[in-house]
């Protein structure tokens, strides 16, 4: 039987293996590329999509558990604190190679959904699954007290 | 002249409004910039149409512009962060007097007789040389491409051409009349292009040394940057294939028959390196390797583990080896002196662990073979893929694309990844376009490493505590032996890339380097800053405990070595000043300094630690400040910097590769752990003002890290530290 959900706000049904992660689902079927693969066992965070928004590694993220729930991923944020943080990342240029970005912005937005005022322990434990190899990690934190300021002022 | 792996420089912050009309324009920069993005099929059909132009004019190799007023650029350079795509628009961007709203870029077509780059000779990216070695190039480019313009204005305007002004992309007549680029580009195509046109005196530069947004940012902000992994083609097949577990194993059987049995899985295929799976996407291609049932030959394999090989290096650090430098006597210096220290240094294999495990696209047809990937190596690349292809290098099309990550892995003499994937789209006769897609276990096992280093250093202090005598012995595999490198850059057996920056540049009057390269099965490449990456951390390390054994204070130290090298103490001084170098630390806490040349370019550290009574540490500060020339883009050195801290730290503190009878033991993020964010202390960056030509940045940031902290520790410990990776523990 065919598994259905919202994905980005419109209804998607995948009739395949329902142990296919749900990153390779949106990716390879979908064709929503922005969400990466970094290493499959839930240990980057490249792949991190909003499940009812919540951030969720979806790399070994079955199809079958999101059946009837909310997926979004980068192409298809749009809340106030997704804007905020997207802008913020602009505005401090944080990419380098970019490759981990999307993960980052999708941890980053769920933080600030949670705790409009985060302190850098709060950051830190929110953005810990999240790697950068190019280690721009100290721009991430900045970026995301700048989105913050933005969001509550 | 080494040529290695990273990055170089690029931009930075603005006004709202300005933000806004670079940032959209960005995003045309980027379809540009993905070469014909129609036919690639990228992911989502989300993202702005290219705006329907007629054909910019291309004023040379490196400047187009189009009648929308658009300036795009050619960068012959990867993009893997370190930010080519805005510093090469800056350069020509003031050279033209362009607006920096106007400015474009697309990546270069493979055509090393073009797009060459003018350090390595051939077209690649490495030795942190991308903006260095385009620095003329683009500027001269630029500079006659205005010079037509201007051409193009007085002839419009029936003026002398010594009475055209250009300011922000618009050309003005002193009667008040004015074109803007985009009205007199197909025009100023048609002037002779100047001999040598004139180039802006660097005291008028309006856009290098400010800070300019990075072109890149958006599309690498809302998911829409195209990476390898993101191609697809028209009945693709995704490829994953099982490697062997030992270097130098090979196939000797395999069954499929329960692979082939998966659903989506479309066929199976031995190929030199292993046995491919090719299926209708990664999931399924992944499966099929699961089911699949290798036997391998492992009479040829490597099988020395990691504790083998280093009592081998050990045991050969006690034989002479070929001399890299000599200066004096270093052996009769070192009999002779007051005071005697020995110190054994080793250093672990490191994986590159790109975030993006390697990958590419290939599409075969008869006299054609099309790639898309992350080309670091064009040159090499291209002529590898003829080779398999069987078709000549000019009928091998690339198609560059944002790399995820590289820090040299994307760099290979023998291509290894695209000529894996050209082999596999040759092995089903080209019936569908492929792509390989490595496994981040793929990734982590498949070598290239940053070789395994021992070194034995001894050094001599003469009874005013003055270093009389330096003697260093290194050993580690040569990169470049056994590639096409090899004839360019090993001399006399020696290359160079294995002690670049071993004890120089101090004044020490006998000093002398020797080299063993010993031969091992396991493949080996520049990793970020390449021999710097062990030869600054035992000099600094080195040096502090000279230093120490003679009481002397670690800058004060190196203040009198280094009198004759005004750029390493410009650094050197910044970085100690920013630090408050010499004012007290509460207990538990230290500072350590480092400096090093590398790339062209001076960098000093600072690391201020903390380490608790238990032994555990972390670094909690990092200053830096470097001198690398004209810095195009402060902003993107700045990133640069602290990239390459990040990176140096990430490696001092827990990265490993490890072999078990010649077996990797290590094989994803569960086990090879980069840096974290908590990891990560706060930076500071200082950049030297300068009028020099701008040198490297994407690797200078790195070697004086890890010898930074390894000395802090030590200055709160009083124990010294030889071996890397740290780990969690220190002596106490």
């Amino acid at each position: 039987m065919a598994i259905s959900f919202m994905l980005n706000g419109a209804a998607v049904e995948h009739d395949g293996d329902p142990a296919m992660p749900l990153l390779w689902f949106v990716r390879d079927r979908q064709g929503l590329t922005g969400s990466k693969f970094g290493c499959g066992v839930a240990m980057c965070g490249a792949c991190t999509m909003h499940l009812d928004g919540t951030p969720m590694r979806t790399c070994v993220t079955p199809v079958s558990a999101v059946a009837g729930k909310s997926v979004t991923t980068i192409e298809g944020l749009s809340s106030p604190a997704g804007r905020a943080v997207q802008e913020a990342w602009r505005e401090l240029d944080v990419v380098q190679c970019g490759y981990c970005q999307s993960g980052q912005i999708m941890s980053a937005t769920a933080l600030l959904e949670q705790n409009s005022n985060p302190l850098d322990e709060d950051i830190d434990a929110a953005m810990q699954g999240n790697l950068c190899r190019c280690a721009t990690y100290h721009r991430i934190r900045a970026a995301i007290h700048l989105a913050a300021t933005r969001l509550t002022g | 002249m080494s040529i290695s792996s990273l990055l170089s420089a690029s931009a930075p912050t603005t006004t709202r409004r300005t933000f806004i009309k670079v940032t959209t324009l960005a995003g045309a920069g980027f379809l540009v910039g993905c070469g014909d993005s129609s036919s690639v099929e990228p992911a989502a059909t989300a993202g702005p149409a290219a705006a329907p132009a007629a054909e910019p004019v291309a004023f040379n190799a490196f400047v187009k512009i189009g009648a929308d007023n658009k300036v795009t650029v050619i960068v012959k350079h990867l993009d893997k962060g370190q930010g080519v795509t805005t510093g090469l628009p800056t350069i020509v961007a003031e050279e033209l007097d362009a607006a920096w709203s106007q400015m474009a870029w697309e990546f270069a077509p493979a055509d090393t007789a073009r797009y060459a780059n003018l350090a390595l000779g051939l077209q690649g990216t490495g030795g942190s040389s991308s903006i260095s070695n385009s620095w003329m190039q683009y500027r001269q480019a630029a500079a006659a491409a205005r010079a037509m313009l201007v051409q193009a204005a007085a002839e419009r305007f029936g003026v002398a051409a010594d009475s055209i002004t250009v300011a922000d992309g618009i050309l003005r007549e002193p009667g008040g009349r004015s074109a803007t680029f985009g009205e007199l580009a197909e025009a100023a195509g048609a002037v002779t292009p100047p001999a040598e046109p004139a180039l802006k005196d660097p005291t008028s530069f309006k856009l290098i040394g400010t800070h300019v947004p990075r072109l890149d940012s958006v599309a690498k902000t809302d998911g829409t940057a195209l990476y390898t992994i993101d191609v697809t083609r028209p009945g693709m097949l995704t490829a994953v294939v099982a490697h062997a577990p030992k270097f130098g194993a090979k196939v000797a059987s395999f069954d499929a028959s329960r692979a082939r049995a998966v659903p989506g899985v479309v066929d199976v295929v031995q190929i030199p390196t292993g046995v491919a799976v090719l299926a209708e996407g990664f999931w399924p291609a992944l499966k099929g390797r699961e089911a699949l049932a290798v036997t391998w030959d492992e009479s040829g394999a490597e099988k020395r583990g990691t504790a083998e090989l280093i009592e081998q290096y050990t045991a050969l650090a006690g034989t002479p080896g070929l001399v890299a430098h000599n200066d004096g006597d270093a052996v009769g210096a070192l009999a002779g002196a007051a005071k005697r220290i020995d110190a054994d240094f080793v250093f672990p294999y490191l994986a590159h662990a790109s975030m993006e495990p390697m990958n590419c696209v290939v599409e075969l047809k008869p006299g054609e073979c099309e790639i898309w990937t992350g080309s670091q190596f064009q040159t090499f690349d291209q002529t590898t893929a003829a080779q398999i292809a069987g078709v000549a290098p000019e009928q091998v099309k690339i198609n560059t694309l944002f790399a995820g990550g590289s820090f040299g892995r994307r760099a290979v003499p023998d291509s290894d990844y695209i000529a894996e994937a050209v082999t596999i789209a040759k092995a089903i006769d080209g019936r569908a376009p492929v792509k390989l897609q490595w496994s981040r276990e793929d990734d982590m096992r498949a070598g290239k490493y940053r070789p395994l280093h021992f070194h034995r250093v001894s050094g001599g202090i003469d009874a005013n505590g003055d270093i009389v005598a330096w003697s260093q012995r290194v050993v580690g595999q040569s990169i470049v032996k056994g590639t096409a490198l090899e004839s360019f850059l090993v001399r006399e057996g020696i290359d160079a890339s294995s002690v670049e920056g071993a004890g120089t540049p101090y004044a020490i009057p006998n000093l002398r380097v020797e080299v063993h390269h010993p031969d091992v099965g396991v493949p080996v490449l520049w990793w970020r800053s390449v021999g710097h990456t062990h030869t600054a951390f035992a000099t600094e390390v080195f040096l502090d405990e000279l230093a120490a054994a003679a009481g002397k204070d670690p800058v004060e130290q190196r203040r009198a070595l280094l009198k004759d090298h005004p750029r390493h103490l410009g650094v050197l001084n910044l970085a100690a000043e920013k630090a408050g170098w010499g004012t007290p630390l509460p207990a538990g806490r230290g500072r350590g300094i480092a400096v090093h040349e590398s790339f062209g370019s001076f960098v000093a550290e600072v690391a201020e630690v903390t380490v608790g009574s238990d032994g555990t540490f972390s670094v909690d500060r990092v200053v830096c400040a470097v001198d690398c020339g004209i810095a195009v883009n402060p902003d993107v050195v700045r990133a640069q910097m602290e990239g390459g801290i990040g990176y140096g730290l990430s490696a001092a503190l827990r990265e490993e590769i490890t072999l078990a009878d010649g077996a990797v033991e290590q094989s994803n993020f569960t086990d090879y752990m980069p840096l974290r964010i908590s990891d990560m202390p706060v930076v500071e960056v200082h950049v030297v003002p300068s009028t020099a030509p701008p040198s490297g940045v994407g690797e200078p940031g790195l070697p004086p890290l890890a010898p930074a902290v390894a000395n802090a520790i030590r200055a709160v410990t009083g124990k010294p530290i030889r071996r890397l990776p740290l780990g969690e523990r220190m002596p106490v």
